[in-house]
């Protein structure tokens, strides 16, 4: 088998330009497939890493009730620590918080002499998962001596609508294109198949066996699912690219953080290949499979 | 050696193309299998080539047993047999030498083995020096000889010659008969199909006569047809 290796990709290259507008019209379709599927997969990958990000960043705040002693404040923390999803607990005294308002805000010593008993004390509370965070809320709520939570909801909310939906249209989309390429690319190897069925009866009846009658074909499917996959994956360089220039150029989206292509074009690449060779020798293994009861 | 031992073959849709068929061709025969169309010549091919399995009795091709023969196995029964059709079967957008290298290709054999194989069979057809052309490019006659050539490359211990003289003139089918009979004065067995009975009378070979399915005439010598036939 070894010294016919270069016989099949000779043949497999040949019936690829034999059949060229074919051939040419099934990379098309495989790499607006591929791009499709790549562009809704980032896109949950990237409302993924937001997520994340948020979770590192957004921090539940819990005020506690002015009457207690500052004793009765701290020896909440046990309790809030216990929760479900509750990662971290820090509590904050008056003070602290005045001196970080002070922080934030007092460009002009307006508020340098502030009273910290207009503050209350709070705990910083981190979340496990966000998907949690009313569940979570309504907890902190119950403890006796928390009266007061502010925690963003809205924005994690969207993060997690935007993550969900771009995660179900693109395991639908990459189901349906999956096979949509697959029988594309198994169309156009067919032809190339209906055309060579009588080569391929003459080689069966010399003594070819099933495996030598498949593999030009099997080649041809693979180069055509690997130059798809060669030029999806620099299409969706070029649009990602575009679109996170865009994302960062604008005014209202600039609260969203774009994963760079360079750190993700490896798995991008492997996927991109990995699709195109499934879709490829699929392809042409399911067109030659009738050809071959010779 | 080939034998087939009471063999019926009925197809799917019920036709019964052989109805216990027996005989026995030893290695190195020249045998024509004669007789009219439907006769069932064609069946017998299809069975040599392991196209078809018997529906009962017993098919021996160069010591496989074809009836009981796995599927992975009959690339290796037709690898001892080079087939010849009526209408040639070359590939037209292949050179002469591409369909033999196609051929050779397929049994696995090398690059040296192919360059060195096919100008000695094409000499031994008497096509010198058409490697580089086309099938389209050569007469009917020269076209056969190709096919015989590609049939002989991978050294067939049997030829099967499927009406190989249907599509030529008589002095260019006289040219191919003879060159069958050289090739089996060099030792291969050869079974041409045929109901070409003014050709079968020029050489005193072994006729076989098939009719209705099964066997009505073996001998040597000449190809018999009844009166109401002729």
């Amino acid at each position: 088998m070894k010294h016919n290796f270069g016989f099949f990709i000779r043949e497999g290259v040949g019936n690829m330009f034999s059949h060229g507008f074919m051939s040419f019209a099934a990379i098309g379709i495989t790499v607006a497939c591929l791009v499709i599927m790549g562009t809704f997969s980032l896109v949950a990958y990237n409302a993924n890493e937001n997520l994340k990000d948020l979770q590192r960043e957004n921090a539940v705040l819990a005020f506690v009730d002015e009457n207690l002693s500052d004793e009765e404040a701290r020896g909440l923390q046990s309790q809030l620590e216990k929760l479900p999803n509750v990662t971290s607990c820090t509590f904050v005294s008056r003070e602290e918080a005045r001196d970080s308002y002070i922080e934030q805000y007092d460009e002009d010593d307006l508020y340098s002499d502030l009273d910290p008993q207009i503050f209350r004390h709070r705990y910083v509370l981190k979340l496990g998962n966000l998907e949690q965070m009313s569940k979570t809320v309504q907890a902190v709520q119950g403890v006796e001596g928390i009266v007061k939570i502010r925690a963003d909801e809205d924005i994690s909310n969207g993060f997690l609508t935007v993550r969900n939906i771009a995660g179900v249209i693109s395991i639908t989309l990459i189901a349906i294109l999956l096979i949509v390429s697959v029988f594309i690319i198994s169309n156009t190897i067919k032809l190339t198949t209906f055309d060579r069925k009588d080569d391929i009866a003459i080689m069966k009846m010399v003594g070819a066996t099933d495996g030598f009658v498949r593999w030009p074909f099997v080649y041809e499917g693979l180069l055509l699912g690997i130059l798809s996959a060669a030029f999806a994956f620099g299409f969706q360089w070029l649009l990602y690219r575009a679109i996170a220039e865009g994302v960062e150029k604008s005014d209202t989206l600039q609260l969203l953080r774009i994963v760079p292509f360079e750190q993700i074009y490896v798995p991008v690449a492997i996927a991109f290949g990995a699709v195109g060779v499934f879709v490829g020798v699929g392809g042409s293994l399911t067109a030659i499979r009738k050809f071959l009861r010779v | 050696m080939i034998r087939l031992t009471d063999v019926v073959k009925t197809y799917e849709n019920g036709t019964d193309a052989l109805q216990g068929v027996s005989f026995e061709i030893e290695d190195g025969e020249f045998v024509f299998l004669v007789g009219p169309s439907g006769s069932g010549k064609s069946t017998i091919i299809k069975l040599l080539t392991g196209e078809v399995i018997p529906t009962s009795g017993r098919v021996m091709v160069n010591g496989f047993s074809m009836s009981l023969i796995a599927e992975r196995q009959i690339p290796l029964v037709r690898r001892t047999i080079g087939t010849i059709f009526q209408d040639f079967r070359l590939i037209p957008g292949k050179t002469v030498f591409d369909n033999l290298a196609l051929a050779m290709h397929a049994v696995g054999a090398t690059r040296r083995e192919i360059q060195s194989r096919i100008p000695y069979v094409l000499e031994l057809v008497g096509l010198e020096g058409v490697e580089k052309r086309y099938p389209d490019e050569l007469s009917g006659g020269e076209q056969q000889r190709v096919a015989i050539a590609r049939a002989l490359v991978n050294n067939p211990s049997t030829i099967v010659a499927d009406e190989p003289t249907g599509n030529l003139d008589p002095a260019r089918s006289l040219e191919i008969m003879t060159l069958l009979e050289r090739i089996n004065a060099l030792g291969a067995t050869v079974i041409v199909v045929t109901h070409e009975k003014g050709l079968v009378d020029q050489f005193d070979k072994r006729v076989i006569m098939i009719e209705n399915g099964a066997i009505v005439g073996d001998r040597v010598g000449t190809y018999e047809v009844k009166e109401n036939e002729a």
